[in-house]
């Protein structure tokens, strides 16, 4: 069984594309193997910055033949059905057989596909996955008119087994595959010859490029921490960029650097982004100060100065880096300490939305609706507008001009620096989170009632210019802020009615005109809409959710999931499944007789005219039932509410096993009829369970 | 790759000489700057215009280009509104355009065994060209030291053949390769010829003047003004019949409607350094130059050097 070994080489792919590229040619490739006929025993890519590598092992030599027969049309059929057939089999009509069967004769196709050679397969695999692979982004270069995410320089793509090894001929736009590559850029030493993947990883290494990037990554850690660890110091763990930078380097040299004494009194922050952006630095740390003091940086090369000219250049760069980082704090100090007018005044001038106004409005309008949701969730309202005033300055902080990352964080420092309390500092920091599905949900009640008024601003405004997500277009990012919405309220177990603080958000916008009323319904739905996702994800069916929606208060969302919870809870044990079916019997034979006799029967069901054993008991479990879901209910204990009514199940399966509703007996009949009714409104105390599916 | 030359330079434009006869023996043409203000070496006709088209293209030069609001008044280290840089372009982009690059690093001065050069990602674009690009940032021990591009269209016309890019920020270059910590020290002649001149002496109140001006100085109603005669005058140029009555031949006169397009372009720089330009005019100025840009694009189309063969 031979091993196939490919690799694609070429100009320096980003680092960022190489895993996705990884996967999509191992796919291409063993998917278009197999899809012709062979099969393998293991695959595996690999990549650097300069190769996209796939080795598979065990691959047969040859497909199997293939014979398909196909019935096509009767020989009597119309002519245009007998070439359709011809047509979609690539036959002429004497190669078709005609086979006697009870109906007469019937045309049959048989088409048989000898079985091809490993390398004339492997060749026209790989051609396919090079033209159509799925690069994020692709381009042309020279005259060719071939597209790869840099120019494609050679293919190396061998099949070899005990014999020896084999180039697979093929070429593709110009580039002949060959069984040679090179090694690194500088440290290399030419081309070289490869006889299998073993073979290749060797001479690789001989050549200094380390072809496995998990490799790579664990030589830059363990050398980091190496180094670190000597001068009494810790790197500070960054897994993405630890994938990152073993993208860019097919030999990593570690190399630790302090930082100048200058800098040390920049936020550990701005330190640790400006050395992560701009240089792919690791931040390296003093336990002792709990400073970031140092920097850890990944050359790709072995100088026979050790490195002392490279890590002269980075520390040089970096100085001019935070020279300017500097510069920004200290001008941004000397601004907030004198108040942030200055940022509030530049706030007017930035445009949020053509429709929606200036940063300056939209803030005027959160600063309002924060003191408003304030109470609702515990926050003191004046704090709640102050922080809302105060939370989107640092928008025109230079430190936030230069990195936008640090939105919020910024805004904390200079807040403070201004001399606010620390629940409004902290507000401004926090009102932007959740940021997103794995950012946590803020819990200080300021920050809290500020990045609801946040939200619910950005959404009832693009609601009242109606520019709502569709499909996969969402450039305002709305429903993350709904999302953000829903676990903010969730999180923090905020009782509020959504409606009434989405008609506040409404009300701030002139722009939605008239159709105030109709955004803001639609906005519930989609808010809904959201939960239904969310709480899909946590397990809760959808059709659950829509039977409790179907309740009063249903826009109190903390209400909402607390009904789901506990009827999700109860439809997964024995009683409630089997309650819920005695729940739709009665419910379709009461729909069906009220349908029938044109009333309602809904009052007045006696036990005096019970007839059998299990009518009273039903009639004794009701009354028990209701005795015990009344209390629950008012304390708003739907899990307690359901267990009383899972406890229903008995009595009523044995009602309908021993009872016929439709008795002969008019005044039976009617009293049987109004008791389906007590189940039904016993069972609805806590959801419509008449919208449970099955 | 490393030869004799690669001493380290003693001057800024010892740099410039080394990199003009570099690319000169590998048989670029050796161009001057255009004459006129330019943001970047890009704009250069010799970039813009040549690299449309099928005809194969060569070229090298030095480009002055100013960036308004970069002014800092001569005093920061790395920032100038008035600076230098070297482009080279060449059509259709050879295979070893890496190679050819990394060699004329060598020729500056720059080690290869010992320096840590990498090629960063970073997808180019020009809005008020209407180009882009894919390639990369060159980083020579953590810093940008070259722009690397293949450009993928241009004024809205694909690139066909692709030409391939270079673009060295010069005085970001050359302090490194010194080891010179502020432009304004830097050595621009020979430091031991009889009258040394460094940066300073040639820029330090060029910076000043000019940083005043763009902030400051220059007139905005006439900028403003002129940006609209820039456009029209384009746009008029653009619509002459291709056939000339006085010499009767097909003349399209794509170069200077592309310079009005270069004046629009440096107006709204320099409308922009002033102030006066709100974050929602920015894109409507950036799009009306872009619109000259590609109409140029149109034009050189026409044009013997711009067509397909």
């Amino acid at each position: 069984m031979p091993d196939l070994l490919i690799e694609l080489f070429s100009e320096e792919i980003p680092a960022r594309m190489q895993g996705r590229a990884r996967d999509d040619l191992r796919k291409l490739v063993t998917d278009g193997l197999v899809e012709a006929g062979l099969t393998y025993a293991s695959a595996g890519a690999f990549s650097t910055p300069r190769r996209l590598v796939l080795s598979v092992e065990g691959l047969t030599t040859e497909s199997r033949p293939v014979r398909e027969e196909r019935k096509g049309p009767a020989t009597s059929a119309p002519q245009q059905a007998i070439e359709g057939f011809l047509r979609s089999t690539g036959l002429t009509l004497d190669q078709l057989e005609r086979r006697a069967d009870r109906k007469g004769e019937t045309f049959y196709a048989v088409i048989e596909k000898p079985g091809r050679k490993a390398p004339e397969i492997v060749a026209e695999v790989l051609d396919a996955a090079i033209r159509n692979f799925p690069w994020p982004k692709s381009m042309r270069w020279g005259s060719g008119s071939l597209r790869w995410v840099r120019p494609l320089q050679s293919i190396l793509c061998i099949l070899s087994d005990e014999g020896g090894a084999h180039v697979v001929p093929m070429e593709v736009d110009g580039i002949k595959a060959g069984n040679t590559t090179e090694g690194h850029r500088f440290m290399g030493n030419g081309r070289f010859v490869v006889t299998g993947f073993d073979d290749y990883v060797v001479k690789l290494k001989r050549a200094k490029v380390v072809l496995d990037s998990a490799e790579r990554e664990a030589a830059i850690w363990q050398g980091a921490q190496n180094l670190a660890f000597a001068a009494g110091m810790e790197v500070v763990p960054d897994p993405g960029l630890l994938a990152e930078v073993a993208g860019l380097v097919e030999w990593p040299v570690p190399l630790m650097g302090r930082i100048a004494d200058d800098f040390l009194s920049l936020p550990p922050e701005v330190l640790q982004t400006s050395m992560k952006e701009h240089q792919k630095f690791f931040s390296v740390r003093n336990p002792k100060t709990g400073r970031i003091e140092g920097f850890v940086t990944v050359a790709n090369i072995e100088a026979p100065d050790g490195g002392a000219v490279i890590l002269k250049g980075n520390q040089k760069v970096l100085a001019a880096r935070l020279s300017d980082a500097k510069f920004f704090w200290e001008n941004d100090l000397r601004v907030a300490k004198a108040g942030m007018g200055e940022w509030a005044e530049g706030l007017k001038a930035v445009t949020f939305h053509a429709k929606l106004g200036s940063q300056a409005e939209r803030v005027e309008r959160i600063a309002a609706l924060a003191r408003e949701i304030a109470p609702l969730v515990g926050a003191d309202p004046d704090d709640a507008e102050k922080a809302a005033r105060i939370a989107k300055l640092d928008l025109r902080s230079a430190m936030v001009g230069e990195f936008p990352e640090l939105q919020g964080v910024m805004g904390r420092y200079y807040a403070l620096a201004a001399g606010e309390k620390p629940a409004v500092a902290d507000a401004a920091r926090d009102h932007w989170r959740p940021k997103g599905e794995g950012d946590s949900v803020p819990s200080e009640p300021v920050s809290v009632a500020v990045a609801l008024a946040d939200k619910i601003d950005t959404l009832t405004g693009f609601w009242a210019i109606d520019e709502k997500p569709t499909g996969s277009k969402d450039p305002f990012a709305l429903r993350r802020a709904a999302l953000g919405v829903i676990r903010l309220v969730l999180g923090n177990g905020v009782r509020a009615s959504l409606a009434e603080i989405v008609a506040w958000g409404i009300a701030r916008h002139a722009a939605a005109g008239p159709h105030g009323m109709s955004a803001a319904l639609d906005l519930l739905a989609f808010f809904h809409d959201r939960l239904k996702v969310y709480l899909r994800d946590q397990g809760i069916r959808h059709d659950v959710i829509d039977a409790c929606l179907a309740m009063p208060g249903s826009d109190d969302l903390l209400l909402l999931v607390r009904r789901a919870t506990a009827l999700s809870a109860t439809l997964k044990t024995e009683d409630g499944s089997n309650l819920l079916q005695g729940f739709k019997r009665a419910n379709n034979i009461l729909a069906q007789a009220e349908a029938k006799d044109g009333v309602e029967y809904s009052f007045g069901a006696d036990v005096k005219f019970a007839e059998t054993e299990e009518e009273r008991a039903l009639f004794a479990a009701l009354d028990t039932a209701e005795a015990a879901i009344a209390p629950a209910m008012a304390q708003e204990d739907f899990a307690a509410a359901m267990a009383a009514m899972a406890a229903l199940r008995g009595p009523i399966d044995a009602f309908f096993t021993a009872v016929q509703v439709n008795s002969d007996n008019p005044v039976v009949r009617r009293n049987r009829l109004n008791l389906l009714h007590r189940i039904r409104a016993v069972c609805s105390g806590v959801a419509d369970l008449s919208r449970i599916e099955g | 790759m490393s030869d004799a030359t690669s001493t380290t330079p003693r001057s800024f434009q010892e740099i410039i000489l080394r990199l003009q006869s570099y690319w000169a023996g590998q048989g670029c043409a050796v161009l001057q700057p255009y004459d006129m203000e330019v943001g970047a070496g890009t704009f250069h006709p010799a970039t813009t215009l040549r690299s449309l088209g099928t005809k194969p293209w060569a070229a090298a030069y030095v480009q002055p280009s100013r960036r308004p609001t970069d002014g800092r008044y001569g005093e920061n280290p790395n920032r100038l509104q008035h600076y230098y840089q070297y482009q080279v372009i060449i059509k259709p982009s050879p295979g070893n355009l890496q190679e050819l690059y990394l060699g004329s690093l060598a020729a500056i001065g720059i080690d290869l065994a010992l320096h840590d050069i990498r090629f960063v990602e970073d997808d180019w674009e020009s809005p008020t060209l209407g180009a882009w690009g894919l390639g990369w940032e060159v980083w020579c021990d953590g810093m940008e030291v070259s722009q690397f591009t293949y450009f993928q269209q241009v004024g809205g016309h694909d690139c066909k053949p692709v030409s391939g890019e270079l673009t060295y920020g010069l005085e970001r270059l050359a302090m490194y390769v010194m080891g010179i910590d502020h432009v304004m020290d830097m050595p621009f002649n020979d430091p031991d010829a009889p009258i040394p001149l460094t940066y300073g002496d040639i820029f330090r109140q060029t910076e000043e003047e000019y940083s005043r001006h763009n902030f400051d100085g220059a007139t905005t109603e006439m900028l403003l003004r002129h940006f609209e005669d820039a456009e029209a005058e384009c746009e008029r140029l653009l619509a002459f019949p291709a056939e000339d009555p006085k010499s009767g031949k097909r003349i399209v006169m794509a170069h200077p409607a592309y310079d009005q397009t270069i004046k629009a372009s440096h107006l709204f720089n320099l409308l922009d350094a002033r102030g006066v330009i709100s974050v929602t005019e920015r894109q409507a100025y950036i799009g009306r130059v872009r619109a000259l840009a590609k109409k140029c694009a149109d034009a050189f189309r026409q044009t013997e050097a711009g067509a397909d063969q």
